[in-house]
């Protein structure tokens, strides 16, 4: 469906570092890599649900590269959908705990085996936790913009929503909330729009021609840019950040991704041939460029299978979490939020 | 001796002064107004936000987890039915995370009948929100309570929903019952911290030295004694509850009132302690009966106390219709009243088990 988005020649504004663009695409790889084992894991039947973001690497790695990484409100918070695999990788996440995730199991950081693939929770890096009601994360983002602001420093929020996502209430919220005459807040409203959702498609749920355009009496600035050229994507967002960050405004950028292996395992999560593949342009510039020659790739996502099956069968074998487990932290018992990092000694969640 | 409003300003404040709070909100909470019960008036961290529930609720989640510490308001709690999935969200954060996160927040709602609000402004909301797992919720019956149990929630590290009894919030606390730092003379606190009619954009609160008071969640307080019959009750019906106790109590029954005061997590060796005496039991609340959680501490009784009981428990609560009619007879007739459950209580205690 995004093959309908015109690509822009990212020559025109000047091209990326050599170092970058390489570390860019191993990142890419290897959350590709990763969703292909999830994937593979929902069909074993080691995991009962599989949802993630084949087709948004080019974006949500730069999104990860680019994040101001930290805890509290001098860094940037992120109130992700579930398809940000990448971005989590880029920030330097294991991908070995995706896979725990997968498995449900007791040791998956996120959850301790209680919630989906892919819904990332991480405190220390003011990461959100990912939930699955539609849109709700819009309406949390004001609070945590409003917190940046009064830090007085760098951070940002960065909100992300489907492009279905944007008919809920909360949508309106964010964009209201972050425009109050002189109140404006530091947010990026990030739509990854692959012009679906689940089944439905896009035409069929806007008559808005771009949701970028819904910023405009707000008076928030917009973008459309092609999210599956991974330059582009960069660059657009590295401006969308920068202009947040030193403005303390919000922007909302609208970004054309693709679903490669559909909406989730519901709908099968088969391949889908006839979607742009951002991974596959971005290995035809590096070719052409001669940064990485086809052989290192191919070579690259060999060991990187390889290595995600082996721990895929480690991962079988880490403990489930017991019945009982389900009455921890129905109620927090320290403040953690207004914990400074140190005392925490580093440590994501204790289970 | 505060009205229960005033005390509810009071604790907000003392929690802007001493304890961390950082932004009281909601719609028409800021100046000029100050909330439309004026709760907030004069308040330093109160503002005025869009008339958007979800933007409200949404943003004191946002708000906790960067470490603020948010009050946000919902006008009535009639307009808290389109925020359900967010409040289930907050209650749902540190348990999803499995303890990575926890979210701070206090969420205030003024709730229930009697200020002949009709449909929709006269709803309650303990059914709705005692199903919320991973909320503390309080619902004060007096000033003291109000003050002592906001602090609580200013510094719980979990959400904690107050739930304010609309009916109550002009009553005074108990004659000689002070908050402590509060002048002697009512008069005196109304001139301090109520904001004049009329113009107020020069006038500021002169805040009394008010102490903290703790009330600790989760620990319900008898607010009278009796050996025959038990009622347990919360919010605006503990003093229908005593209304009715005073009536039976001139045939010789001595009714002894539990007001849990807290609904999440519940005071049950409170009602334990009190149902063992008697052998006796009426939870009375006044939302809708069906799925109400006054079923839910019967059920628990029955379950748990039943070769304590010498009598069926029972319940008394809101009618099951749509809404609390403006008139007067319709209001009568969906919530309970004093004499409706005086005669609850004459049965029970005349019932043979
Ligand atoms: C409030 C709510 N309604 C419905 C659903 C079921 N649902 C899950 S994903 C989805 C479609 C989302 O589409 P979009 O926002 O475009 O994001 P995409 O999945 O395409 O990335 C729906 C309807 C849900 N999770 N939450």
């Amino acid at each position: 469906m995004s093959s309908a988005f015109p690509p822009r020649d990212p020559g025109e504004e000047g091209a990326l570092a050599p170092e970058l663009l390489v570390r860019m695409y191993q990142l890419m790889l290897r959350s590709r890599c990763l969703e292909e084992r999830l994937i593979r894991m929902n069909k074993q039947g080691d995991g009962f649900f599989w949802v993630g973001g084949p087709g948004e690497e080019a974006l949500n790695t730069s999104l990860g590269l680019l994040v101001h990484k930290g805890q509290g409100p001098e860094y940037d918070y992120l109130h992700l959908h579930y398809r940000a695999t990448a971005t989590l990788l880029a920030m330097g996440a294991d991908p070995v705990d995706t896979l725990r995730q997968m498995k449900n199991t007791a040791t998956d950081p996120y959850s301790a085996g209680r919630n989906f693939c892919n819904h990332y929770s991480v405190r220390k890096w003011n990461v959100a936790p990912v939930s699955s009601p539609i849109g709700v994360q819009l309406s949390m983002a004001p609070g945590t913009a409003m917190a940046n602001k009064r830090a007085g420093g760098r951070g940002i929020t960065i909100v992300q929503s489907g492009d279905a996502g944007t008919a809920e209430g909360d949508f309106s919220t964010c964009l209201i909330w972050c425009s109050l005459p002189g109140r404006e807040l530091p947010c990026l409203i990030l739509v990854e729009n692959n012009q679906w959702g689940i089944s439905t498609p896009y035409a069929e749920q806007h008559a808005e021609k771009h949701i970028a355009d819904r910023a405009r009496p707000f008076g928030i600035k917009s973008a459309v840019v092609d999210g599956n050229d991974a330059e582009v994507a960069y660059r657009e967002l590295k401006k969308a950040m920068d202009y947040v960050r030193t403005e303390r405004k919000p922007f909302l950028l609208e970004a054309m991704v693709s679903r490669l292996y559909g909406h989730s395992s519901a709908s099968g999560a088969n391949f889908v041939p006839d979607e742009v593949d951002c991974l596959v342009i971005f290995e035809k510039k590096l070719i052409e460029r001669k940064l990485m020659t086809r052989a290192a790739m191919d070579d690259l996502k060999a060991r990187c299978t390889q290595e995600l099956l082996e721990a895929s069968k480690r991962v079988r074998e880490e403990p489930q979490p017991r019945g009982d487990s389900i009455w921890k932290h129905v109620f927090a018992e320290r403040d953690l939020v207004r914990e400074r990092p140190s005392q925490d000694g580093g440590k994501n969640g204790a289970h | 001796m505060a009205t229960l409003v005033q005390a509810i300003r009071l604790a907000l404040h003392v929690g802007e002064e001493r304890h961390g709070v950082t932004d009281v909100f909601g719609q028409d909470v800021g100046p000029p107004l100050g909330g439309v019960f004026t709760q907030t008036q004069g308040l330093k961290t109160a503002w005025n936000t869009p008339l958007d529930e979800r933007g409200i609720v949404g943003t004191a989640i946002g708000l906790a987890l960067a470490g603020q510490r948010p009050v946000a308001e919902i006008q009535f709690c009639d307009y808290a039915f389109n925020v359900v999935d967010l409040l289930k969200l907050a209650g749902g954060i540190s348990w999803s995370s499995a303890g990575d996160w926890n979210c701070p927040m206090v969420l205030m709602t003024p709730v229930g009948s009697g200020i002949r609000g009709s449909i929709y402004h006269s709803h309650s909301f303990d059914a709705q929100a005692t199903r919320i797992p991973g909320w503390k919720i309080v619902m004060p019956s007096n000033p003291l309570d109000a003050y002592g149990l906001m602090l609580s929630a200013i510094v719980d590290p979990n959400p904690v929903m107050f739930l304010a009894p609309k009916a109550l919030l002009r009553a005074k606390a108990a004659s000689g019952e002070r908050i402590p730092g509060e002048p002697d003379d009512d008069r005196a606190l109304s001139k301090l911290i109520d904001a004049p009619l009329g113009d107020r954009s020069r006038w500021r609160p002169e805040w009394p030295d008010v102490k903290d008071a703790f009330v600790p969640i989760g620990k319900a307080r008898t607010c009278r004694p009796g050996r025959d019959v038990t009622v347990v009750t919360y919010g605006r019906m503990v003093p229908v509850a005593l209304d009715a106790a005073e009536q039976v109590a001139r045939e010789g029954v001595e009714a002894e009132v539990v007001d849990l005061r807290s609904l999440s997590p519940y005071d049950w060796d409170a009602i334990k302690a009190s149902v063992k005496k008697t052998g006796r039991v009426l939870f009375l609340n006044e939302d809708t009966e069906v799925t109400n959680f006054g079923e839910h501490l019967l059920r628990r009784t029955v379950e748990e106390l039943f070769y304590e009981l010498q009598a069926p428990p029972r319940l008394v609560a809101g009618a099951h219709v749509p809404g609390v009619g403006l008139a007067d007879a319709l209001e009568r007739a969906s919530v309970p009243q004093a004499d409706g459950v005086a005669a609850a209580l004459r049965e029970l205690a005349r019932a043979e088990a």
